[in-house]
């Protein structure tokens, strides 16, 4: 079975393939979709078998290495040779990603045969998303750091073209071009963390990488950079504080690509990183310090913002960053089992959200702004039903899959070595909002008076669109149950799952072993309740009293405003980053975004085009003399330094 | 050593002397009848005064150049010419080719018409 | 004196293109009037120049005396720059029509401009290395002036031949104090004197005058200063096979003079080389930030990528030079590939070169756009495409050499450099405007940059294919 690896792989591509070169002269959308939903199903399937395979093996023999041919060998004979192969590799990890990419991007390919219909680049639309797919599947199923980053570059690519997808819209372009810079910085600190492996270990394959790191001592000042480094890499890719900015802007992509790759899984491929490299992790406390810090704090920072967003999509463009931190905050008190649960309960019901909100899209002719819905249940029964499940499940209520995950990561939070308080406060607080502005959304959408135009007649999503929905929101309640923790009964399957992948880890960390205490339960209680009371305000604020909105609005309208305009930090990355100038990014990046240094750019990067033009024009004069002065100039400096030093 | 350098030292002198003793008997023994034309300085026919700026044509710089092409080739067959005994057959097939590859130069030049002064 | 037949053999792909460039000339003389059989005989016979030397990538062995390597090296080096003419070939012929000069003389031009850049790849004497270099340099000259009617490539022509004159001075200079110093111009024999000799400081005058003939020829920092004007002034595929071609066979007797010769290691030439490397990283993609024609902007990358090579030639250890190889096999394509799209693109009397010709192209020609994106990527380093892995093996080659300091220049100009290479995808993409051709693209020309494209892809996803052959060379 794990022969069949490859072929997990080679389906999407193949789909891309036969799409991108044949797709403009397929007249039937029906055969582009079936073709493009096809191979993602056939992975998945593939995928499934194989997982069913491992459940029944003993847990030693689960992993497995599948290699298909050398990659890059180069400079063989000397000691620190670097050699890569195309390999793939199975393990408990990688198949659950798999199987997360597969499933629930096979649902959205479907929904998106409904979604994208009568679309003029409807083929184009589907082969990029098979490409993502490949890209995606390289990205968790490698098994060294070069081909995760062929992934890791591939995901990004794909992203950039699917957010441009409508490329005629100025808008997509910027946001497109947006996500594409930001995403290099990160990626520039993920290359540097590769370089810096490979010059500490001298290799960049995992088996050995991890090997070599397992018997290194905790504190290594080497893996604090590499680990950090990386780190960087997984802040672009997986928006957090500060390269979060490009995620909302994405948004102007279509809905399913919100979906699949901007709230299942790219998004989520730092967490994974993290997850794959939890050794290195382990021994750089430091790092897991910043990581958990970093987590927390965008958990809520995001979160706020969310509160007062007023077009659907971006509501949840900010919830995905401010889930996205729940996931790092679960890294970084050293919780990685956590963190993966939360990254796969949160694939399901984010993408429900997605979907739904696109189904909402889709039946309000392109409406996005929530001040302009309302009263939308009785015209989209299902998407409202869903819907309300995916926002249950997001808010944390049990028995829905949120909270499983959500309290797992809180109460590790709060008692694992690595936790504080402190962080489990952010957390706590995260929480309550996101309950807050989640029912916020679904009451100003779905429910209360009917604030749309009266010649709009909203109406209800086609079945490729509402099965989708309909099996998320299944997963959405469901998904939770394999991690119910032994506190409330259950074998927290997962958990138990993951053990082999994060073992090495976890001896380093000398994490204490689990007792069920009644504090737990306390924390458990009282995170619920702030999730409910986040949603009991919601309801009375935004249906039953909704004159305490606008004079909460005018009250804080200083907070609001800061709020509205997302605490202004795209206003102050635009002046001096997405300014014509990439390279000061990067140096805002080292400088550790000091304000004022953001500031000193602002007019360094716009005049630094300009001071070089004019100089080299003053060089480059045309004249042929000069330049055989500068010629002789080369000459008398290079003999001068030759033999005078 | 410097003994080796004798007979062109030899060689120079008689030269030196030839032409001076040639040119001396010339103005003893020849007629003279100066005229303004006569006086001016030779310059192979051109006015030997006059504003450097001129555009020459281009096919001086024509003839000039294939007059080194070819002689380049006569420079090169001297010392082969020399030492041909001792380059054996493979020296006569090298030069052989070196010919045949300024035969083509030439068969195009002419081809092209560059010696064709109209 | 001993002439082996076995040298005419192993050496037939030179003597190949020797002849096919005489029987054009045969055939310009006779037949002046239809180029299409020049054109026809000239690929013919890159081609099966290019077969013949697929067939020599055994190892190497002397041959002529000492004077010329045959085989393994100078093979790989010669299926370069078969590619490079035959790529030129494709993408001048409709370039030629359109500007209304399409004569027989240019393609002799560039078959013999070939031949040069093989003598250079394939010399084991200083006194080839010279051949070759004037061989090629004066095809250039004329080259980049073939449009005799346009000021602008007349004026490039005689600045490109008076510093190139220039340098050869230098050149000559640097070839006989080491003449003088080692008492050969055999690299061989230069090799084995050069312990006592490497402290001889006339020794060094000398190699460090070819280091700047070297460094003019392959346009890195400071003596690159003929190279925006030379290569906006020529003909555009003229200035694709120089930025390519011309740009290989330099470092071919770069790597075959410094590294495989000299091979010094830690030594004070070699830091020279990496200071010259990193100016021209930092000048190269600074400048070319500021540029407007694309043209000149792709010269000022081409500097660049020359520093960017230059770090794997002063790295001077066996990755550094499997690097450059590997490097310059990706550079023909990609920026080969540009030129070829520039060259497409350009209308009569240089309309067209502007960087804002560029916008919107994506709409009116989706496959153009493409192709231009890839070559941009790739030539930015973004992976998967064969620029990525060429940096990453100088770099890593620069590290390896204790010059980390040229590996972080490296990156960080990298870095710089995706801006104006991105500004051009993103003015492609996602800007209103009216870009297209100026007629529909040949056949001929679409297969070249298509290929390329292709090339460069397989170079990224695949580079172990070649890289393991470069790896055979020492």
């Amino acid at each position: 079975m794990f022969a069949l690896t490859p072929y997990i792989v080679l389906f999407p591509l193949l789909g891309f393939l036969i799409l991108g070169l044949v797709g403009s002269r397929i007249k039937s959308e029906k055969l582009v979709g079936t073709i493009g939903s096809g191979v993602v199903g056939i992975s998945f399937l593939l995928a499934a078998a194989i997982f069913i395979q491992m459940l029944g093996l003993e847990e030693a023999k689960r992993e497995h290495v599948v290699t298909l041919f050398p990659w890059i060998s180069t400079f063989t004979g000397t000691a620190t040779s670097l050699s890569v192969s195309v390999a793939y590799q199975v393990d408990q990890l990688s198949i659950l990603m798999t199987l997360i990419v597969t499933g629930v991007g096979f649902l959205i390919h479907v929904y998106s045969i409904g979604y994208m219909h009568g679309d003029k680049g409807f083929w184009r639309f589907f082969s990029y998303m098979n490409l993502f797919i490949f890209a995606m599947l390289n990205l968790v199923l490698a098994d060294n750091f070069v081909l995760l980053f062929l992934g890791w570059e591939g995901v990004g690519l794909c992203s950039y073209l699917l957010i441009g997808f409508w490329y005629e819209k100025k808008i997509t372009g910027d946001a497109a071009k947006k996500a594409f810079v930001v995403n290099r910085i990160g990626d520039f600190g993920f290359l540097l963390g590769m370089f810096l492996i490979f010059q500490t270990f001298g290799s960049l394959n995992f088996d050995t990488v991890f090997g070599s790191a397992s018997v290194m001592s905790v504190g290594n000042p080497a893996l604090k950079w590499i680990t950090l480094l990386l780190f960087v890499g997984a802040m672009g890719k997986s928006a957090q504080i500060p390269l979060y900015v490009w995620l909302p802007d994405a948004m102007a992509g279509p809905t399913p690509v919100s979906a699949l790759i901007h709230a299942a899984t790219m998004v989520t491929a730092g967490v994974y990183m993290m997850a794959r490299c939890s050794i290195l992790y382990a021994l750089a406390p430091t790092t897991l310090l910043f990581v958990a810090v970093i987590g927390g704090v965008t958990a809520v920072f995001a979160a706020t913002i969310g509160l007062v967003q007023n077009d659907i999509k971006k509501v949840l463009a900010y919830s995905t960053i401010s889930q996205l931190g729940y996931m790092f905050l679960a890294m970084g008190v050293a919780a990685f089992s956590a963190g993966i649960f939360h990254l796969m309960t949160h694939a399901f019901f984010k993408a429900l959200l997605f979907l739904g909100s696109g189904a909402v899209i889709h039946g309000m002719h392109d409406e996005q702004d929530i001040r302009n819905m309302g009263g939308l249940k009785k015209y989209l029964p299902v998407t409202y039903k869903t819907f309300l499940i995916g926002a249950i499940a997001i808010s944390g209520i049990p028995p829905f899959a949120g909270f499983f995950s959500k309290d797992e990561i809180l109460w590790k939070a709060f008692s694992s070595d690595y936790g504080s308080v402190f962080l489990w406060l952010l957390g706590v607080l995260g929480a309550g909002l996101t309950a807050f502005y989640m029912f916020r959304l679904v009451s100003l959408t779905f429910e209360g008076e009917e604030r749309f135009a009266h010649d709009t007649h909203p109406h209800e999503a086609p079945k490729s669109m509402t099965i989708p929905l309909i099996i998320l929101a299944g997963l959405s309640v469901i998904g939770g149950f394999v991690g119910i923790p032994r506190s409330l009964f259950g074998g927290n399957a997962i958990e138990h799952w993951l053990e082999p992948i994060f073992a090495s880890a976890n001896s380093k960390l000398m994490i204490s072993e689990y007792k069920v205490v009644w504090s737990e339960y306390v924390l458990m209680t009282l995170s619920v309740g702030i999730a409910l009371a986040g949603i009991y305000a919601a309801r009375i604020i935004y249906l039953k009293r909704i004159e305490i909105a606008s004079a909460l609005v005018e009250r804080y309208n200083k907070i609001y405003s800061l709020l509205l305009n997302k605490y202004y930090v795209d206003e102050a990355y635009d002046a001096a980053i997405v300014n014509p100038i990439v390279n000061a990014s990067d140096k805002i990046l080292w400088k550790g975004f000091d304000v004022r240094i953001v500031d000193g750019l602002v007019n360094g990067s716009a005049s630094l085009v300009a001071i070089t033009a004019q100089w080299a024009r003053k060089v480059q004069s045309g004249v042929a003399q000069n330049y055989a002065i500068i010629f002789i100039g080369g000459i008398v400096f290079i003999l001068t330094w030759l033999l005078v030093k | 050593m410097l003994r080796n350098y004798l007979p062109i030292i030899m060689m120079m002198a008689v030269a030196a002397l030839f032409g001076v003793v040639m040119g001396k008997i010339n103005e003893f023994i020849g007629p003279k009848r100066p005229s303004e034309e006569k006086q001016s300085t030779y310059e192979s026919g051109m006015e030997p005064i006059r504003t450097a700026r001129e555009r020459f044509s281009v096919k001086f710089y024509m003839v000039a150049m294939l007059f080194i092409v070819f002689d380049i080739e006569v420079v090169f067959l001297y010392p082969w010419a020399v030492s041909y005994k001792h380059l054996g057959v493979a020296g006569f097939a090298t030069m052989f080719v070196f010919i045949a590859i300024l035969l083509i130069g030439y068969f195009y030049v002419w081809k092209k018409g560059a010696l064709e002064w109209d | 004196m001993n002439l082996y037949y076995t040298d005419l053999i192993t050496n037939s792909p030179l003597l190949t293109l020797t002849a096919t460039g005489l029987l054009l000339i045969l055939i310009e003389s006779t037949k002046s009037t239809r180029t299409r059989l020049t054109f026809g005989v000239g690929i013919v016979g890159l081609a099966v120049t290019g077969v013949l030397a697929c067939f020599h990538l055994t190892p190497e062995q002397s041959t002529f005396n000492g004077m010329m390597n045959a085989g393994g090296y100078g093979s790989y080096f010669t299926i370069i720059f078969v590619l490079a003419a035959i790529l030129t070939f494709l993408l001048s012929r409709s370039y030629l029509e359109r500007m209304g000069n399409n004569k027989g003389e240019y393609y002799i031009l560039i078959v013999f401009a070939t031949v040069g850049m093989m003598l250079m790849a394939s010399a084991n004497d200083l006194i080839i290395v010279f051949l070759g270099i004037e061989l090629m340099s004066i095809c250039l000259y004329i080259l980049v002036g073939f449009f005799r009617v346009k000021d602008r490539s007349n004026e490039s022509s005689i600045k490109y031949f008076l510093l190139g004159a220039f340098a050869t001075g230098f050149l000559l200079y640097g070839i006989a104090l080491v003449y003088g110093t080692s008492g050969s111009t055999n690299l061989t024999v230069i090799a084995r004197s050069f312990p006592t000799v490497s402290s001889n400081t006339m020794f060094i005058i000398g190699v460090a005058l070819m280091v700047v003939a070297f460094s003019f020829k392959v346009a890195a920092v400071p003596f690159h200063m003929w190279a925006p004007d030379v290569y906006e002034g020529a003909p555009t595929p003229v200035t694709g096979f120089m930025a390519t071609g011309a740009k290989a066979a330099a470092f071919a007797v770069f790597v075959v003079v410094f590294d495989r010769t000299l091979g010094f290691s830690g030594g004070k030439l070699n830091l020279v080389i990496a200071m010259i490397a990193a100016a021209s990283m930092i000048l190269g993609n600074v400048l070319a930030i500021a540029q407007t024609n694309v043209k000149r902007m792709l010269a000022y990358s081409s500097i660049a990528h020359a520093g960017y090579m230059l770090s794997g030639v002063a790295a001077a250890n066996t990755e550094g030079q499997s690097g450059v190889l590997f490097y310059l096999i990706a550079y023909l394509f990609m920026n080969l590939g540009a030129f070829g799209i520039v060259g497409i693109m350009e209308g009569e009397d240089e309309k067209n070169l502007s960087i804002d010709d560029y916008a919107g192209l994506s709409t009116q020609r989706p496959v153009l756009a493409m192709l231009m994106a890839v070559f941009m990527f790739s030539l930015a380093g973004v992976p998967p495409f064969g620029g990525f892995f060429g940096k990453y093996y100088v770099f890593l080659a620069a590290v390896k050499a204790n010059m980390t300091w040229l590996a972080v220049v490296g990156v960080l100009t990298s870095l710089v450099s995706a801006y104006y290479y991105l500004r051009l995808v993103v003015l492609m993409y996602f800007r209103d405007g009216k870009a297209d051709v100026p007629m529909k693209p040949s056949f001929a020309a679409m297969v070249a940059v298509c290929v390329s494209a292709l090339l460069i892809l397989q170079l990224g996803l695949y580079p172990s294919a070649v890289v393991q052959l470069v790896q055979s060379f020492h």
